[in-house]
Formats: structure tokens, C-alpha cells, sequence
């Protein structure tokens, strides 16, 4: 294992990068936006844990198998969600038919 | 200094610590999917009874909620730097370290506890005090139902996560942590960050549905 | 006085004897062991269940036990036949004990939650047995909402929690064996040699990973609103019941694909062997095996048909169901043509192995049919669902489990089992099975509902068959107790290789040393290099045998 010094600021900054994030998600409650409130804020989410993904959790460099690993829950979740919506799409009166 | 030799069914010390850290993704893995499904109830209410969402949504507690998040990402901070002065041998900077990523999840904790507080005084607990303002209907209870399991279960797993990083100051202090063998720190960073990416997740479905005077 | 270790070599056994040794081992064989022990207990706790539910259902008028009682009795035969003895029973048994050697490993990747995950299947079986016995759950082992959270009699909490904390011991199960797989696999053991009891384990711990934490919330979300009296299905708020199914069905639907997919893979192991045929179109089958485990995820709600979601949906999920059909088609096909031209010998395995082969196929023609959407609406909720899935669980994976458990018992105890014995076992399985079950085929055609304490006297003469059969299978099941037990003591040493196989696991000794191997094989040959013309064959280090 070597014991290269590696530098700081890159993890800062992506620190000062999440806290602006979080200031607009705050900022996007108060404006008249409607529908796009869910679009905004979990984009911003979305974005911020990419972040967290790439820098802190160091997912950076060769694509490898960890890749895969931290996208596979991600992906396998949209099965969840699409072929749920494939019922409560097309099903009248929500909750019941 | 202990000789540091990979278990028996790694070749390397490389192979092993490299193994430990895959092992912690896939487990990150499940807890996507664990934490997920959660998300999809959440979703699917959120379609359906969306102006109810919304107009409940307004007494969850933004400014504490929105502190919540600077802690944990600043902890997220905290414990990169952690590791990174644990892979140089600083042994006292990574105590230190560790003790204030550990200190920010309490903190966090802290403030939700005092949120809550504010939630009971606000009538929103579901089967404890939950009272239907006038002008909403039953679906707002859906709401303060998915807040108080998600925010719950994330607290459980910040608190095993300030559990683990206790027990990553206790083998610093005993020395078993070296530029040589930091892996403990790497699975632990990982396990970390991700309650962190949680909590981001968590605070979007929660806080800011949309506070505009309409 | 003979002892099990008596006469046999120093190994994992012998190594030491203490019970710390045990209970605190790292040795993933000796987990197995600890496992196949904890998967046997519940197995009979399961049989018990059933004993009484055919027992009850001898007399239409259902007089044995209460009707509560009865509704009890089959929930905890699927809560426990279900996570307690078929989702662990082939991976952490078989799969424990094979996998690093059969991949030249000394180990899983992690050893210590390897025992974690046996002391966690414990503490969850310590809690369904408390739930067994304060009075158990009456809602089925599918707990729908809103009886199980608003209006069930039972002790649905401890039902709950035991399967949460079940879930636990699949997931840590699965993380080792994937991670195993990928990392630890020895010089030339590349994918395409991998055996294909290999390929099984790691799609089945692919599925138990990404299905199993979507119930653990699932049964989390109802233990909680049965606690507080307030939940997300609850109708009153505005919650959907049938969104519990969905999740439920999203795991519980791959979960059916975690118990025959390591069976299908311990079958193309049987297959090759003992009709000295590599299997035929390995890459198909590993293909096939990866296939089923991700299109099982799609299919979920073709257990939904007649409970409310859109006929859209059903549609969807009808077609996709035909889907999943398709690769395990292929796998019957290519056993069948392993079987082709092979030097065929019917050893208990394999007699196993064919019994796997033939129940199999017809519980999955059965598939088919409940997953057309006519169909389904006459048949489902009746016996005829029933037979289908034990078609599938008994006479597929639990054939497959005392075949693989017959099959690789020399390698794991160092002796030899009576084949006289195993044979007539293996028969005797066969016929009390389709005994029991094809009368409830017709059952179900006739429109015998489940989970009903009585019936139509009509009906009693298939009843009254399938009992009969149970009893058969139930003494079945009890011979290999006997005999397998008996050649623990009494049984003659094996070698290492006595069924003249392939596989790395059989280059060592039996039983194998604590690491597996003096020394980590280099991999030369895929796997199956029988010759049927004169039985020899090459093994996957490259040495070739007469």
C-alpha cells in the first residue's frame, strides 16, 4: 500500500458543491413551480448522489465491477416502479377499480 | 506493528481488501432496493393524492431538516478526510476525524429528536396525536406515516453507522489501522456515505413539495 | 466403539473436536453442516404442518381440527416450508460446502458472515417457532393486507419478524457466494468452465440480493401498521391493500425462482455424470439459468389476476410469464439431449435426477396453463395451484436436494451410502409423490378451493388419494434418515472420487482438509468431459482417467 499525500480539495470542493445543491432544493420550495417541484428536487437529489458516488465514495476511474454493483439497485428499482405502473396506470379510481 | 497476512483464502492482502470493499457495495446494493420500495409507496401516493401531499407537506420542518443535510454531507467530509490522513499513517488527525463524523451523527440525531418534538407539537404523529386540519383529507396521514418509517429506519442505520466508526476509533487506538491495512476505514466510508445519499433522497420526498402561496 | 470420524483420514471432520470448534468455525463445510442441520429441523416442523392439514382433510366435513386451527396449520407450513426449508436449503447446505471447491478456492470470501448468517437464521427460526407455539398466524405465508394488519386473529408480528430476520441470513448467504464467485476463483477457472451447479448459486444469489430486501420492508410496512393500527394499506387513509401484493409478489415471485434454480443446476451435475455426457449446450444452459433469474422479476402479478389490477396489466403480465417459461423449456430439452446416446447408469442420483426431470416439466406445463388468463380465473385460489407449485418445490427441488445431498455424500462424510436402499427411496418418493399431488390436479379442475378447512363430500375420494400418498412420501422422506445416518458409522470408506466425476471437488480426498487443497488447482478442461463410448473422462485439471 503506498502512502501517496493525496490531496484535499477536490473532496472540498465537491463538499461546497453538495451545500449549493441543498441551497437551491431549499430555494425551488418556495417558488411556483408545480409540477416540476418532484423533477427539480429529486434531480437535485439525483445529481447530489452522483456526486457522493464519485468523490467520496470514489467511484472513479476504470469502470469496474463496484460500477456495476452501485447501479444495479438503482436499476433493478425501475423494474419495480415500471411494471408497478403498468396496473396503477391503467386501473380507474385509484386505490380500487 | 502486527505482520499483516491476507486470510487463507486470498492470495494478497490486495485481493482481500479490494474482495471487502466490493462485498460493501453489494450490500449497498440491497439496502437501494431495501429503502427503495419505501420510496415507491412513496411515489406511488404522492401521483395519486398530489395536492394533498403537498399541502401537508408544508409543516415538516424545512430549516431543520435542511440542517440535517449539511451535517451529514459535512460528516461525509469528515470521514474522506478520515481516510485519507488514515492511509498516511496521521494517526492522530484520523482519531480526530473519526470522532467528529461520529460527533455530526449525533448532532444529526439530536436535531431530528428535537424535530420530532416539533412534529408532535405540530399534531402530524400518525396513531400517536395525527389530527385532519381542516381543508385536508385522510390521504395527508399517508404522508406523516412514510415520513416517520423512512426518517426512522434512516435513523437506525445512522446509528449503526456511529457504531461502526466507534469501533474504527478503537482499533486506530489500538493500532491496528496502517498506511499498510486501512480497508476497515474504505467499508466504513462507503457504508457512510451511502446513509448520507439516503438522507438527500429522503429529504427531496419530504421538505421542499412546494411552499409557494398559491 | 465406532464414532463417525472412526477410520477416516485427517479432514475438516477430524480437525478438531470440540463444540467450540463447531459453533465458532470459519469453515464453510462445516457451516454447511451446521445448516443442513437447522434446515432438516424445520423441514419436519414443515412435514408436521402438512401431516395434519392431509390427515384433517381425510373427512369433508373437516371435523380434526378447528377451523381456526386448520387456517394456522397452513400458514405455518408455507412460512416454514418456504424460508425455512426450500430458499435455504440447496445454497447453504450444497452450495456451502461446493462452491470454493469446486471453484479451487479454500474458502468463501467471507467466512465469518458465513457463520453470522447461520446464527441469524437461528435467532429467526427461535421466533417462528415462538410464534408457533403462542398459537401462530392464520393469514397464509402470504399475509395480505388488510386481514393481516387490521383484522387477523393470529400473532402476525412474530411472523413478521421472523421472516425480516430471515432475510437477513438469504442476504448475507447470497453477498458471499456472489462476491466468492467473482473474486476467488482459481488460475483458469474462467466463467465458461465453470460447473453449472456454479452458474445456479450465482444467479440464485443475484435474486436473493435484489428481491429479498424489497419483502423485508414489505413485512417491516405491516408489522408496523399492525403495531400502531395506522399504515400505508390501510383503505381508510387512502392506502392501496393491494399494493402490498405488489411488493410482496416482487419478491416472492423471484423467490419461487430461488428455490429450483440451484435444484436445476445440481440436475446438470447429475445428468452428466451418470449418463457420462457432457451437458448438452453448456453456454445455452448457463444463459438459460441467468435468463430465468432476471425475467423472474417481471412477472409477479400473474398471482394478481383476480385481485384487482387492470386487465392491461394481467395482459402484460400474462405475456411476460410465457417468457420465463422459455429458458427453463430449453434446460428440459437439453438434459433430455445430455441424455442422448449417454452410458446411462441409475444410481439414486440420478433416479433423482430423472424424477426431477419429469415432476419438473410437468409443473411447469401447469405454469403455463395458470399463466393463461382464462385459465387462471377458473383455477385460481383451487388445489390446482397447489399441485402446480409442488410439482415444482417437492417433486423439482426436493428431488434435486437428495439427489445432490446422495450424490456428493461421500465427498462430504468419506462414506459410502447403500445404494440398495437409496434406490428404493428414490422410487418409493417418486410414486407417494405424484400420488399425493395429481390427485390435486383434478381436485382443483373440479374446483376445490384452498385454504378451506372443509369441501364437497364429492371431492373425498381424490382427498382421501392424496392422503394416502402423503403417507407414502412421508415414510420416503424418513428412509434416507435411516440409512444415511446408518453409513455415518457402518458405511464403507470412499475414495475421492467415486463416482469417476469432473469436478474440481473431486480431486481431493473425502473428506477434504480443513483448506480444501494441498495446493490451488490450476484449471485446464471445462467441465463434463465424459466419454460415453468407454465411461472415461477428463477432469477439470486437465488429468485424464480411464
Amino acid at each position: 500500500m503506498s502512502a501517496q499525500r493525496e490531496p484535499l480539495l477536490p473532496y472540498v470542493v465537491a463538499w461546497l458543491v453538495l451545500m449549493l445543491l441543498l441551497g437551491l432544493s431549499v430555494l425551488s420550495a418556495y417558488l411556483d413551480i408545480g409540477i416540476f417541484h418532484p423533477i427539480v428536487n429529486f434531480g437535485i437529489a439525483a445529481t447530489q448522489a452522483a456526486i457522493i458516488f464519485i468523490m467520496f465514495m470514489r467511484l472513479r476511474g476504470r469502470p469496474s465491477l463496484k460500477w456495476v454493483f452501485a447501479a444495479a439497485g438503482f436499476f433493478w428499482l425501475l423494474f419495480l416502479f415500471g411494471l408497478s405502473t403498468v396496473d396503477y396506470a391503467t386501473r380507474t379510481g385509484f386505490p380500487t377499480q | 506493528m502486527r505482520s499483516l497476512q491476507p486470510e487463507p483464502q486470498y492470495a494478497t492482502l490486495e485481493q482481500q481488501t479490494e474482495t471487502a470493499q466490493l462485498g460493501m457495495w453489494m450490500f449497498i446494493a440491497t439496502e437501494v432496493m431495501f429503502f427503495g420500495a419505501l420510496v415507491f409507496t412513496y411515489f406511488l401516493y404522492r401521483t395519486h393524492y398530489w395536492e394533498q401531499f403537498r399541502l401537508t407537506a408544508q409543516d415538516s420542518k424545512i430549516l431543520l431538516g435542511s440542517i440535517n443535510q449539511a451535517i451529514l454531507l459535512t460528516s461525509s467530509l469528515t470521514m474522506v478526510m478520515a481516510i485519507n490522513f488514515g492511509k498516511e499513517g496521521r494517526q492522530r488527525l484520523l482519531v480526530l476525524l473519526l470522532l467528529a463524523t461520529a460527533l455530526l451523527g449525533l448532532c444529526f440525531l439530536g436535531v431530528k429528536g428535537f424535530e420530532n418534538f416539533e412534529d408532535y407539537q405540530s399534531s402530524t404523529v400518525p396513531s400517536v396525536n395525527f389530527l385532519l386540519k381542516s381543508g385536508y383529507h385522510p390521504p395527508t396521514e399517508l404522508f406523516w406515516v412514510f415520513y416517520f418509517i423512512a426518517t426512522g429506519l434512516h435513523a437506525v442505520h445512522l446509528t449503526i453507522g456511529i457504531g461502526l466508526i466507534l469501533v474504527l476509533v478503537w482499533l486506530a487506538r489500538r493500532g491496528r489501522l496502517s498506511p499498510n491495512y486501512y480497508s476497515p476505514l474504505e467499508v466504513v466510508g462507503l457504508y457512510w456515505s451511502f446513509v448520507d445519499t439516503v438522507w438527500v433522497f429522503l429529504f427531496a420526498a419530504i421538505y421542499p413539495l412546494g411552499r409557494a402561496a398559491t | 466403539m465406532t464414532t463417525v470420524t472412526a477410520d477416516l483420514p485427517a479432514s475438516y471432520l477430524t480437525k478438531e473436536h470440540t463444540i467450540a470448534s463447531w459453533l465458532l468455525t470459519s469453515d464453510h463445510k462445516r457451516i454447511a453442516l451446521l445448516f443442513f442441520a437447522s434446515i432438516t429441523f424445520f423441514f419436519f416442523i414443515g412435514g408436521f404442518a402438512a401431516t395434519l392439514i392431509r390427515l384433517h382433510l381425510l373427512n369433508p366435513a373437516g371435523t380434526l381440527l378447528q377451523p381456526d386451527m386448520y387456517n394456522r396449520m397452513f400458514s405455518m407450513h408455507g412460512i416454514v416450508m418456504v424460508w425455512f426449508f426450500l430458499i435455504p436449503s440447496i445454497p447453504t447446505t450444497l452450495g456451502n460446502f461446493l462452491i470454493p471447491l469446486m471453484i479451487g478456492a479454500r474458502d468463501l470470501a467471507f467466512p465469518k458472515i458465513n457463520l453470522a448468517s447461520w446464527y441469524v437464521f437461528n435467532i429467526s427460526g427461535f421466533f417462528v417457532l415462538f410464534c408457533l407455539f403462542v398459537g401462530g398466524v392464520d393469514t397464509g405465508w402470504t399475509f395480505y393486507t388488510p386481514y393481516s394488519t387490521l383484522f387477523a386473529n393470529g400473532y402476525v408480528i412474530p411472523a413478521a419478524v421472523a421472516v425480516f430476520i430471515n432475510g437477513f441470513s438469504s442476504i448475507m448467504t447470497g453477498l458471499n457466494f456472489v462476491i466468492t464467485i467473482h473474486r476467488l476463483r482459481a488460475p483458469g477457472m474462467t466463467w465458461m468452465r465453470l460447473p453449472l451447479f456454479v452458474w445456479a448459486i450465482y444467479a440464485v444469489s443475484l435474486v436473493m440480493l435484489l428481491a429479498t430486501p424489497v419483502l423485508a420492508m414489505t413485512l417491516a410496512l405491516v408489522a408496523l401498521e399492525r403495531w400502531m393500527g395506522v399504515g400505508i394499506f390501510d383503505p381508510q387513509l387512502g392506502g392501496d391493500p393491494l399494493l402490498f401484493q405488489h411488493m410482496f409478489w416482487f419478491y416472492s415471485h423471484p423467490a419461487v425462482y430461488i428455490m429450483i434454480l440451484p435444484a436445476m443446476g445440481v440436475v446438470s451435475e447429475l445428468v452428466s455424470c451418470f449418463a457420462r455426457r457432457p451437458v448438452f449446450g453448456y453456454e445455452g444452459m448457463a444463459y438459460a439459468l441467468m435468463s430465468i433469474a432476471v425475467i423472474s422479476f417481471f412477472v409477479w402479478a400473474h398471482h394478481m389476476f383476480v385481485a384487482g389490477i387492470s386487465i392491461y396489466a394481467g395482459i402484460v403480465f400474462s405475456l411476460l410469464t410465457f417468457f420465463v417459461a422459455v429458458p427453463s423449456a430449453i434446460k428440459v430439452f437439453n438434459w433430455t439431449a445430455t441424455l442422448h446416446k449417454g452410458s446411462i447408469s441409475f444410481d439414486a442420483p440420478m433416479l433423482y435426477a430423472l424424477g426431477f426431470v419429469g415432476l419438473f416439466t410437468i409443473g411447469g406445463l401447469t405454469g403455463l396453463m395458470v399463466a393463461t388468463l382464462p385459465i387462471d380465473i377458473h383455477v385460481h385460489d383451487t388445489y390446482f395451484v397447489i399441485a402446480h407449485f409442488h410439482y415444482i418445490m417437492v417433486g423439482g427441488t426436493v428431488s434435486a436436494f437428495f439427489g445432490g445431498l446422495h450424490y456428493w455424500w461421500p465427498k462430504i462424510t468419506g462414506r459410502l451410502y447403500p445404494e440398495m436402499w437409496a434406490r428404493v427411496a428414490a422410487i418409493i418418493t417418486f410414486l407417494g409423490f405424484n400420488l399425493t399431488f395429481f390427485p390435486q390436479f383434478i381436485l382443483g379442475y373440479l374446483g376445490m378451493p384452498r385454504r378451506y378447512y372443509t369441501y364437497d363430500p364429492a371431492w373425498q375420494v381424490w382427498n382421501v388419494l392424496s392422503s394416502a400418498g402423503a403417507s407414502i412420501l412421508a415414510a420416503a422422506y424418513t428412509l434416507p434418515l435411516l440409512y444415511l445416518g446408518w453409513s455415518l458409522f457402518y458405511g464403507a470408506r470412499a475414495g475421492a472420487n467415486p463416482w469417476r466425476a469432473t469436478g474440481l471437488e473431486w480431486l481431493t480426498s473425502s473428506p477434504p482438509p480443513q483448506h480444501n487443497f494441498p495446493r490451488t488447482p490450476v484449471v485446464r478442461a471445462a467441465p463434463y468431459q465424459y466419454n460415453p463410448a468407454d465411461g472415461s473422462y477428463v477432469a477439470q485439471d486437465g488429468s485424464s482417467n480411464a
